[in-house]
């Protein structure tokens, strides 16, 4: 288990005052929320601020954490054996159950018990929500798949952990990213036989190697050469339900977007498939290519910049 | 890779279907229905079927009202800052779409 210096991942001084170390995360927190940012890694940086945060704001924890002292960093760590004596550990967590192993070792469950939000209501279990990441594949063709859950649950002693959990569900076709698969009594089952709660699986999509994914809208890139644009031309392009020719008209240019209509998500209504036209130039690396490209300099009188008046 | 469908747990798209009242949302979100209809008063929500003795929402606000709900616990937003927030990411979103489509 890797040591983690909260006060390097937070940005301040071991000896920021609270005003400092709440200052740090809200700027941090606004930088990587995952639904706000969109930097690469938000996710993952906002568990660390966030965690960093629940450690340091908390005189208690914070006391604890400073007492393994300096130059962890980056080695191998173990907590020392007796660890934990003599501190008790409150205090309402961020909400999300997923700390790192360096967290749970030291402060463990209770470090972050008390931080569910209101109660389930009588006779029914609590509903979970799950966000999972699926293949463009997926919401195309529908079909099943394993899908690795984190959920908060409730254990024997009565502490909220994270726990792993695999589901083979499947996936409804057409569902867009932001949509919910709703999965009937796959939430909490409370103890007696209150009827469980459900489970929500919010949706998004891992970017497609060819396709950019806008709501139930797909577009694709598609390259064609100067005469293809110029004259008109028939070309093979990719699109999810196969190769098709696609007609390019003449005069077409770099950015013309052309639409197959109801050839995007299967939703309903379904999505459009678009394809947006980029000129690709045929390399000048040898003699018979620039000739062409004399040949082209020689015979028309075009000038690109006319338009910015040289 | 993909498992065998015969075992697979069969689900709804939540957002089809779905025609939620504050009190779902507030089950499903584990908050207060008060919290709910706050979310209705600042703008965060809104009702489709304003007319109907119950408030009614689309499935879409579930999304919505957890988003909420993220912006203001971990950013501790007050509900102005919440509202104003999510129009802005709103903006955001159609921005990138237009610089990233194109023409």
């Amino acid at each position: 288990m890797e040591f983690k210096d909260y006060y390097k991942i937070m940005g301040v001084a071991r000896d920021a005052t609270e005003a400092q170390i709440k200052q740090a995360y809200r700027k941090l927190a606004r930088k990587y929320h995952p639904d706000v940012s969109k930097e690469k890694d938000a996710e993952a940086r906002f568990k660390e601020v966030g965690e960093a945060y629940e450690v340091l704001k908390s005189p208690d924890k914070r006391a604890a954490y400073d007492q393994l002292g300096q130059g962890h960093s980056g080695q191998e760590f173990k907590p020392p054996p007796d660890w934990g004596s003599g501190f008790e550990f409150a205090g309402a967590g961020s909400g999300d159950p997923s700390y790192s192993d360096f967290f749970e070792s030291l402060f463990g469950a209770q470090g972050r018990a008390g931080n569910r939000r209101g109660e389930a209501h009588a006779g029914q279990g609590e509903d979970h929500h799950a966000k999972v990441l699926l293949d463009l594949d997926a919401t195309l063709h529908g079909g099943a798949r394993q899908l690795t859950l984190r959920t908060p649950e409730i254990d024997a002693q009565g502490r909220l952990v994270s726990k792993e959990r695999v589901l083979n569900v499947q996936v409804p076709k057409g569902i867009l990213a932001g949509q919910h698969i709703r999965l009937a009594g796959q939430g909490a089952r409370p103890a007696g036989a209150a009827a469980p709660g459900d489970l929500y699986i919010e949706v998004d999509f891992q970017p497609h190697p060819l396709y950019r994914i806008e709501g139930r809208d797909l577009y694709l890139d598609l390259p064609v050469s100067p005469w293809e644009a110029a004259l008109g031309a028939a070309v093979k392009t990719p699109t999810p339900t196969g190769t098709v020719d696609l007609k390019i008209p003449a005069a077409a240019h770099a950015g013309t977007k052309l639409r197959l209509k109801g050839r995007g998500i299967p939703a309903s209504p379904p999505g459009d498939f678009y394809v947006v036209l980029q000129i690709a130039l045929p390399p000048a690396d040898d003699v018979k290519a620039k000739a062409a490209y004399a040949a082209f300099a020689a015979e028309l009188p075009f000038n690109p910049r006319a338009s910015l008046g040289v | 890779m993909s498992p065998p469908e015969d075992q697979a747990l069969h689900g709804a798209i939540f957002e089809e279907s779905a025609v939620l009242t504050v009190k779902d949302l507030s089950r499903i979100c584990a908050v207060d229905e008060r919290h709910i209809v706050e979310f209705v008063e600042e703008g965060v929500l809104h009702v489709v079927e304003t007319d109907a003795a119950e408030w009614r929402f689309t499935g879409a606000a579930l999304r919505r009202a957890r988003v909420a709900l993220r912006l203001e616990r971990d950013l501790e937003l007050n509900l102005a800052g919440v509202a104003l927030a999510l129009e802005l990411i709103e903006e955001l979103q159609r921005l990138r779409r237009a610089v990233r489509v194109g023409p």
